[in-house]
């Protein structure tokens, strides 16, 4: 099986001499192609750290970040822009949608980035609305939606592009149990039948179980690791 | 992002907080307005001045005098008198303290003018001086001055007199035609008029010209009639019939002739010449020259009103997206996050800058518009009403444009600083925020 994305020793700090803080100490581990994968742990675990820089949203301050078996560090801005666009999605627990525009101007926001022409957008923002089950609500304003619709919106955003990875940050942290739970299937059903890897920062016992394979962090270190 | 989707997406943005959007535009707004509208003065103003100045006489024409090298200027306590040269002859106009000496020139200079290359004519430029005009009945004063060259004038009807024809010819202007005893302009075309005249010896006698044209009424400069030479010659012939042959023949003035189609530095070089041969010559233009300076003077200290105005627009806009940049921080770090390179985040709120200004500048030069033509329609029936042919305030497209496009550079401009915040910020900060 093929590593989407691994870590070789990185370490993140913040701060300076005795005041630094490491929020990552030493991590290594590997992702494959079709995975999912739970990151475990407590508020202030450097679990989102550790999301922010596999998404190379991040840097580490020590170690390296291999994006299919290349070293990200060796990637100049333009191609990690491109790479995030076109191979990653994001859902965030905060949705980030633009509440004054419709629900398809929010889901083709990657295409807009990535130069895609007008007309392949709007096929593309439909056949993913249609996949999240949101065609009906294709030309309501984002800010109308309730909570699991505004999620799904997301998760159509992150779709839009065929990505290899979705990166997903506490996506059920502002749904209630029941909404939670049709946002859980869904990605599940995508990681099953699309085979996009599933990386998910969580809390959520009952998600993380679900994963194939759960990385638990505590201090910036790894403790122990689920089996694949 | 496309170019086409970072404006749609400027647009909507600027569009979020319409109120603060607003008010910034009406900065811009009043800017633009004043920098248009004095402007606009003083564009209808000069080219109203430019078609009066042709009224004057024929812009290929340049007025030639002896360079005075003693009378003009303030004196200091050491210089010494002025050398007699018993070659030079000085005419004394005016008198009194306002009098003032000038050299006089002979048929020896006329040839000397003549001889410069392009010069294609030189004649004494003499002052005509008849003692009225008259039509079917009725005798009327009158200022005549011959005419050099081909004509500018503004013609109401017919055409400027020939110099060429043997034939007596003379243009009148529009207020004479009624007097001379005909209903409209047209009327008076080809018809005769009857020119009185007294000899230096006291004898008058009568000559007839054969009115070729009707002037549009100078504004700028006297009402006269214009002559063509056989008139001018065979009424200086009576006029200075019986004066000494020295005084007949030495003039203040030559007006030479060079080809109509000369470029300003042709002509400058022309004068030139003529001032390294000891003569100063002047064209209509030079003349048009000094009355626009002064009025470039009060246009730019209005502009500067203006400019300042537009000054503290643009920190306006500074502050208007400073603040949008703040608001939007989530939604910077998002677009970020989905691969939105810095350049371009810098490009889209730079483009949201442009847009104010584009909108402000745009609406105060359409507003400055609408107020001009108001102007001008009510001036045309009042306060402008002795002014034929002025349109106080004129907005030619080149004006427009600069305006606007320099507004929105100014715009930019002030655009750089939160445009460079917000292409900075760090994606994950900005999705953390609250």
């Amino acid at each position: 099986m093929s590593t989407v994305v691994a870590t070789k020793n990185i370490s993140k700090t913040y701060g300076k001499g005795e005041a630094a803080f490491w929020a990552l100490d030493n991590v290594s581990l590997s992702i494959n192609a079709g995975e999912s994968v739970a990151v475990v742990g407590k508020s202030g675990s450097g679990k989102s750290t550790l999301m922010h820089i596999l998404a190379l949203l991040d840097k580490p301050s020590k170690g390296s970040v291999l994006v299919k078996d290349k070293d990200a560090s060796h990637m100049n801005g333009r191609q990690l822009d491109t790479l995030r666009n076109k191979h990653y999605g994001f859902v965030f627990q905060q949705f980030f949608l633009n509440e004054n525009d419709t629900v398809l101007n929010n889901v083709i926001l990657p295409l807009k980035i990535g130069r895609v022409g007008r007309k392949e957008r709007n096929e593309r923002g439909l056949q993913v609305l249609k996949a999240v089950e949101l065609e009906e609500k294709t030309n309501s304003k984002a800010g109308a939606l309730s909570g699991g619709q505004k999620q799904r919106v997301c998760i159509a955003r992150a779709l839009i592009n065929n990505p290899s990875v979705i990166f997903a940050d506490e996506p059920t942290g502002n749904l209630d149990s029941h909404t939670g739970k049709t946002i859980e299937d869904l990605l599940f059903q995508l990681n099953k039948q699309q085979g996009i890897t599933l990386i998910i920062v969580t809390h959520d016992k009952d998600i993380a179980e679900r994963c194939n394979r759960q990385i638990h962090i505590k201090d910036g270190r790894l403790t122990s690791r689920g089996d694949a | 992002m496309k170019f086409i989707d970072l404006l749609q997406t400027a647009s909507s943005s600027m569009l979020r907080s319409k109120a603060r959007t607003f008010l910034t535009i009406i900065a811009i707004f009043i800017g633009a307005m004043t920098i248009t509208l004095t402007n606009g003065i003083g564009t209808g103003i000069k080219s109203y001045l430019n078609k009066q100045i042709g009224n004057l006489g024929a812009t290929n024409v340049l007025t030639i005098q002896l360079t005075n090298t003693t009378s003009s200027g303030p004196k200091s306590a050491s210089s010494a008198p002025a050398p007699y040269n018993p070659n030079q002859k000085i005419a004394t106009t005016g008198g009194g303290r306002e009098a003032q000496k000038q050299l006089l020139m002979t048929a020896k200079d006329i040839s000397r003018i003549k001889s410069i290359p392009n010069i294609l004519s030189a004649i004494p430029a003499r002052a005509i001086t008849p003692d009225y005009i008259m039509g079917t009945s009725g005798k009327y004063q009158l200022s005549l001055e011959q005419q050099f060259g081909t004509t500018t004038a503004q013609m109401l009807a017919g055409g400027g007199v020939n110099d060429n024809s043997s034939q007596n010819q003379i243009t009148v202007p529009a207020n004479y035609v009624r007097s001379l005893g005909y209903i409209n302009n047209q009327a008076i075309i080809g018809k005769t008029v009857t020119i009185g005249i007294t000899s230096a010896e006291g004898n008058q006698s009568t000559v007839t010209a054969t009115v070729t044209g009707v002037q549009q009424i100078a504004v700028v400069g006297p009402s006269a009639a214009y002559a063509n030479t056989a008139l001018a010659n065979q009424l200086y012939g009576i006029q200075s019939t019986g004066l000494p042959a020295a005084i007949v023949n030495s003039y203040s003035t030559v007006a030479a002739t060079f080809p109509s189609n000369f470029t300003p530095t042709q002509i400058t070089s022309l004068e030139n010449e003529l001032k390294a041969k000891g003569y100063t010559g002047q064209t209509i233009k030079d003349k048009e020259n000094t009355i626009f300076t002064a009025l470039n003077v009060v246009i730019i200290v209005f502009d500067m009103f203006g400019a300042i105005a537009l000054l503290a627009a643009s920190f306006g806009i500074v502050n208007t997206l400073l603040m949008s940049v703040q608001e939007r921080t989530k939604e910077i770090g998002l677009m970020k996050a989905l691969g939105m390179s810095p350049r371009r985040i810098f490009a889209l709120f730079s483009i949201e800058a442009v847009l104010i200004g584009f909108w402000g500048s745009a609406l105060g030069v359409g507003f400055a518009a609408l107020i001009g033509k108001a102007v001008n329609a009510i001036g045309r029936h009042g306060f402008l009403k002795d002014f034929t042919g002025l349109s106080l305030l004129t907005f030619p497209l080149t004006t427009v444009a600069t305006v606007i496009i320099g507004i929105m550079l100014i715009a930019f401009l002030a655009g750089t600083l939160p445009a460079l915040r917000a292409s900075k910020k760090d994606p994950i900060e900005a999705l953390r925020y609250e």
